[in-house]
């Protein structure tokens, strides 16, 4: 006797009764031998050759990355780093130089590169406010800037810990004793520019506390065009992170030796972070991170080897028929 | 009595899963402070993170008191991890289990077109119970049988009468293996509308012949007694149509067998009760009036009845009925000419699973009849307290001297489909227990009829038979001698039962004997024995027994267990019971009131269990577990993210993603699995019975399965975080040099998240409806077009998901790559399980699956 036999007879073929009959056409995907393997063999096929674009799009780009926070400390001053960055009247000028490995196309991105240094620390992440960033002075929702919401009474713009330890390090390049340009505009996130950082907020009583934090602004720029502020508050996901400083918009030749005059002003080593200069070229992939390609390849390959193993144990391995002789149909 | 609230083993179990996994959350939140107040502490002094200024620090990171910091900081633990928690599970198996018991009132297949009933899921806390009932007990009558009675044969004076065969015969003459030729009986003249309650067919006496039968006067005198001897109250409805009201559908059936033999009773007062009756010498149809003297009632301690009335001939008549034993103790001498023959019949019909009486009769002198009636009518008057017992004794006194006439069989018929219905719940290694009150050659009868016992079976008897109940309770030597010979039948029966494994076992035990076999001391070996034996029919058992038998085989066997029954003397039995179903049948609503999920006819247990049980099973459990998973996959990511931000609590992903994990993208898809999943049709699930044994062993629920689910939860959560950070973050995450910052690794964690546990759904059910596409890909889609609006509201509302996705990720190829990446890692493991495991080490449902034609 069917379900359908005892159904009446009358509604067995509408929608409704389907539906409540619980017997709604419907596929039933069954995991056969032949789908398992067609599908590891396809995903094999797949990833491995995206896998291996994507190594290629990794290998065309060219990064230098050059740490500099202990080589800009003089060597007197190693044992105690800490007091050496806090010293105002030491001057904090260092160069560093480098050769270019291999042809560099523009634009050449400048980053900053930060390590152990926790911008996803919760009580980091709150301390800021986002109406004060957009709106300015009228508003009075700057509680949640603690605890650099007041400076002598007056409200501070930009308030908030992340504003406060702006990164101040400057860079500037030269190449065969001519200064490169770095372009340092659109180096923030449009949304940002236009929709966060109001163009009529100035910035305000800022660093002007006991404590001096990271850099300092110009009051006359709005926030909007304070782009060094605007990529800095997009804070980072892990405590090693890039940040955006420019673009070089002049290739860099094989050998071209590059000349960078730093201001090393800013503080990791009370912490022991470091600190990294970065020039790296994009692919359409973005920067150079080998761990994608070869991800997209090790899970095809996988796949492959999955699909091998499976097909040869399928065909050495019969049934094992007696496991189901108590099944109706035996 | 309070009816007992029911909680399945499967919502106990998820208790004890929730405590697991609050431990989890406990440890999880306790290893973060920990670590988070060895963090903060080094923040004091000069060599801390100064950018967080520990120096004008809150409570929360204050680096001068790490212990508070941490202390409160496990406080926000335990809400940040609180998703391990799935609390919407709770909400979400109400929900599908209130649909759940919609579709079984919805289903067109257990509807009964006779009565206009359908199922009816009358708690909707214990559907995926169904799908693990280990043993079943049934009453008998009404639950197996229609409670119809039907007049199939009879013996008149030594000579037997009814020629068509009880569906107990067939069944035993298919078990002796012959052939049947069903047509054989049946007169091909005699075939006309059945007639409620009538099942007799014979030529020689359908249709007047019985005038021409050597005996006829016998005969006569036979149906008179079963046209007169009753209580039953004549209602004519159409011209020439009789009903009958009576007392019990046995005497109805007697009534319309007069009827239809040509006794017609149509007319009762208090002193009278008319016959229309054939004038055999005349051959026409008159009415006669036979004048009711007495009626001596039935009970079920005289086991008889008789009347007392005098016939148009003016000749006085006692007519009686009664149980064979009682009947023959009080014939006289020259009344037993037949009693040979008689018991003979007696014993073949109880074989043939039908239910007998005597009838008799006497001719009593006027005298006597005055002398008789003086005493019995001053016992009637009186008026002290044993009035009873001095009425019986003066029945006692004019019911004796009798002549025998006879004995009538009477059928309760099967209800439709029961013997294939008990085949399938056998083979689907159900334990079926019946309690009835029959003896023991009906009971084992109607248990081949009923397919209960089957061929190739061996029984095993526990069986008292001598001592009397009353003797066994007043004498302790009687007990101890009755207790030894139960224990030894026991021990027989196991030693018989361990010995030959591959056959199986049919236990017959009588109610003396359940006695003791539910003694403290026996009890354990009995559950042993009986747990082995596919069938146990407890015969001469009470009603009241029904419940005991019912506490005792749930407790010992802690499997569940389902009680079926239609009468009130069965809402004991459907209380204690796992599950009681209710039969909503001809003995009113009272067990159905009580019970679980009534239906209308046994039969429908089949599908009741094995396909919604079956279903609803597989749903709940698969439900349950892939919550876990996906509330697990999800808390862990959070949990990963804190090693990366020193456990400060930030939580990965924006407020709002946060919030909304559990009520838009992942609530319908579970809810679809929940009311719709289905491995098999139901088509599939009635053919192949064994896929209900997955239910009863509970294989979708042991703890190593929901272990390995949420192993493979925090798998996912390994995968999707370091393959997400380690794909993203870091060097440039587009080609205009851009970077990933905090929102966009959140939005890309969480896309991957809300991606993989959807997929990992379509991937684990076996069955796509468009509501499966709709709810599953809908989701997916919903967090998409949710990041598109999201994103498009004011910075200050959206905070970090403003135009996050629109301007940052979608342009961005590696966003797309990594999310491929991540979604297909994350469900090969488990897919590679399920593909080595459906090949190599199939469960039921695997290999029924994927040899599925």
């Amino acid at each position: 006797m069917t379900d359908t036999d005892r159904g009446t007879q009358r509604d067995r073929h509408s929608a409704f009764s389907l539906f409540t009959q619980q017997s709604l056409p419907a596929c039933k995907p069954v995991l056969t031998p032949e789908w398992v393997i067609m599908t590891f063999l396809f995903i094999g096929f797949i990833f491995i050759p995206v896998g291996l674009v994507t190594l290629r799009a990794s290998h065309s780009v060219v990064e230098i990355v050059e740490r500099y926070d202990i080589g800009c400390v003089p060597e007197p001053f190693r044992i105690d780093k800490v007091s050496y960055i806090q010293d105002d009247s030491i001057p904090k000028n260092c160069s560093l130089s480098f050769k270019v490995p291999k042809y560099m196309k523009a634009p050449i991105y400048i980053y900053y590169q930060l390590d152990n240094y926790y911008q996803n620390h919760r009580r980091y992440v709150k301390s800021r406010s986002d109406k004060q960033l957009l709106h300015g002075q009228n508003e009075h929702g700057i509680s949640s800037c603690q605890p650099v919401e007041v400076n002598n009474d007056r409200p501070i713009i930009p308030c908030g810990l992340i504003a406060w330890s702006l990164f101040n390090d400057t860079f500037t390049f030269i190449r065969n004793r001519a200064e490169l340009k770095v372009n340092r505009k659109n180096i923030a996130w449009k949304s940002d520019r236009g929709h966060k950082f109001g163009k009529n907020v100035y910035p305000f009583n800022f660093q002007n506390g006991t404590l001096i934090g990271g850099g300092k602004l110009n009051p006359t720029i709005p926030l909007s065009d304070q782009e060094d502020l605007i990529v800095w508050m997009r804070t980072s996901a892990l405590p090693s992170f890039r940040k955006l400083y420019g673009r070089i918009e002049k290739d860099l030749d094989v050998d071209d030796v590059v000349v960078v005059h730093l201001m090393n002003n800013y503080n990791t080593y009370s912490f022991g972070g470091k600190k990294k200069l970065v020039l790296s070229t994009t692919s359409w992939l973005g920067g150079k991170n080998d761990f994608l390609g070869l991800a997209y390849v090790f899970i095809g390959s996988s796949s492959v080897t999955i699909a091998v193993v499976f097909t040869l144990l399928h065909l050495l391995s019969p049934r094992h028929y007696e496991d189901t002789s108590y099944l109706p149909w035996n | 009595m309070d009816p007992p609230s029911k909680r399945t083993r499967i919502e106990r179990r998820m208790d004890r899963i929730i405590y697991v996994l609050f431990s989890a959350l406990i440890l999880v939140s306790f290893v973060g402070s920990l670590l988070f107040g060895i963090e903060t502490k080094k923040d004091g002094g000069d060599y801390g993170r100064w950018y967080l200024r520990p120096d004008i620090t809150t409570v929360f990171f204050d680096p001068r008191r790490p212990s508070v910091a941490a202390f409160l900081h496990f406080l926000t633990g335990l809400m940040l991890y609180g998703y391990l928690i799935p609390i919407s599970l709770y909400v979400s198996i109400e929900i599908c289990k209130v649909l759940q018991s919609i579709f079984i009132n919805q289903d067109q297949a257990m509807y009964d077109e006779e009565t206009k009933r359908s199922a009816h899921a009358r708690t909707s806390n214990l559907n995926e119970e169904l799908g693990q009932v280990c043993t079943i007990l049934s009453d008998k009558t009404g639950t197996l049988t229609c409670n119809s009675m039907e007049f199939v044969k009879c013996s008149i004076a030594g000579t037997a009468y009814g020629r068509g065969m009880t569906e107990v015969e067939i069944a035993l003459a298919r078990k002796r293996g012959e052939t049947l030729d069903e047509q054989r009986d049946i007169d091909t003249v005699e075939s006309r509308e059945p007639v409620k309650g009538f099942n007799f067919r014979d030529g020689r006496i359908m249709n007047r012949k019985w005038v021409n039968e050597p005996n006829r006067d016998y005969i006569e005198k036979f149906f008179r007694v079963l046209a007169l001897c009753h209580t039953a109250v004549p209602e004519v409805l159409d011209p020439g149509k009789i009903f009958y009201e009576a007392e019990s559908p046995d005497e109805a059936a007697f009534v319309i067998a007069a009827r239809e033999v040509g006794f017609q009773f149509f007319k009762r007062n208090q002193t009278s009760i008319q016959l229309r009756e054939l004038d055999r010498s005349s051959g026409e149809i008159v009415d006669r009036v036979y004048e009711l003297l007495h009626v001596l009632e039935f009970s079920s301690a005289r086991r008889r009845m008789s009347v007392i009335v005098r016939n148009p001939e003016r000749q006085l008549l006692l007519l009686a009925k009664g149980a064979d034993s009682v009947i023959f103790e009080r014939l006289s001498e020259e009344g037993r000419m037949f009693e040979a023959e008689t018991k003979e019949h007696i014993e073949r019909y109880s074989e043939a699973g039908l239910r007998t009486l005597a009838v008799a009769y006497r001719e009593l002198d006027d005298d006597e009849y005055k002398r008789w009636e003086q005493e019995y009518v001053k016992a009637k008057t009186s008026v002290s307290a044993d009035r009873d017992d001095l009425l019986d004794e003066k029945a006692d006194m004019i019911e004796r001297d009798l002549i025998l006439l006879g004995a009538t069989a009477i059928e309760d018929k099967l209800q439709k489909g029961v013997p294939d219905c008990i085949d399938k719940l056998a083979q689907a290694g159900i334990h079926i227990w019946v309690l009835t009150g029959d003896k023991k050659g009906t009971a084992i009868n109607i248990g081949y009829a009923c397919s209960l016992l089957r061929h190739g079976m061996k029984e095993i008897l526990v069986m008292l038979e001598k001592p009397g109940i009353e003797a066994i309770e007043r004498d302790k030597e009687e007990f101890a001698k009755a207790y030894k010979i139960v224990e030894k039948q026991i021990d027989e029966g196991i030693s018989q039962v361990t010995g030959e494994s591959n056959t199986q076992f049919g236990l017959i035990i009588d109610g003396k004997s359940l006695i003791f076999a539910l003694d403290k001391n026996l009890i354990i070996r009995f559950m042993e024995l009986a747990m082995k034996c596919a069938t146990v029919i407890c015969c001469r058992s009470s009603p009241k027994q029904k419940a005991i038998v019912t506490r005792w085989v749930k407790s010992k066997t802690g499997r569940t267990t389902l009680a079926i029954g239609d009468g009130a003397n069965d809402v004991g039995m459907i209380q204690e019971a796992d599950i009681g179903v209710g039969i909503t049948g001809v003995e009113g609503m009272q067990a159905a009131m009580s019970s679980d999920f009534s239906i209308a006819q046994f039969h429908f247990l089949e599908r009741l269990l094995l396909v919604h049980g079956h279903w609803c099973y597989r749903r709940i459990t698969m439900m349950i577990c892939y919550f876990f998973y996906k509330n697990i996959t999800f808390g862990f990511t959070l949990f990963w993210f804190e090693a990366y931000s020193s456990f400060s609590a930030q939580p990965a992903y924006n407020d709002w993603y946060m919030s909304s994990y559990n009520v838009l993208f992942t609530s319908l898809p579970v809810i679809a699995l929940g009311v719709f999943e289905q491995d098999f049709s139901a088509r599939h699930c009635l053919k192949y019975p064994s896929l209900y044994k997955e239910g009863i062993d509970n294989v979708l629920f042991r703890w190593i399965h929901i272990l390995g689910w949420m192993f493979n939860g925090v798998l996912s959560s390994v995968i999707i975080f370091f393959l997400t950070t380690n794909s993203i973050t870091g060097q440039a995450f587009r080609k205009d040099g851009q970077v990933a910052d905090y929102s966009i690794l959140g939005l890309t964690m969480y896309t991957c998240v809300v991606l993989a546990v959807n997929c990992q759904m379509a991937l684990s059910i076996n069955y796509f409806t468009w509501i499966q596409h709709l709810f599953i890909w809908g989701s997916i889609t919903l967090w998409f077009k949710f990041l598109l609006v999201y994103g498009s509201i004011p910075p200050t509302l959206s905070t970090t998901a403003y135009k996050v996705f629109i301007e940052a990720c979608a342009p961005s190829i590696r966003y797309w790559l990594t999310i491929i990446l991540v979604v297909i890692a994350t469900l090969l493991p488990l897919f590679s399980y399920r593909a080595f495991q459906t090949r190599f080490q199939p469960m039921v449902h695997d290999s029924i699956q994927t040899r599925r034609p």
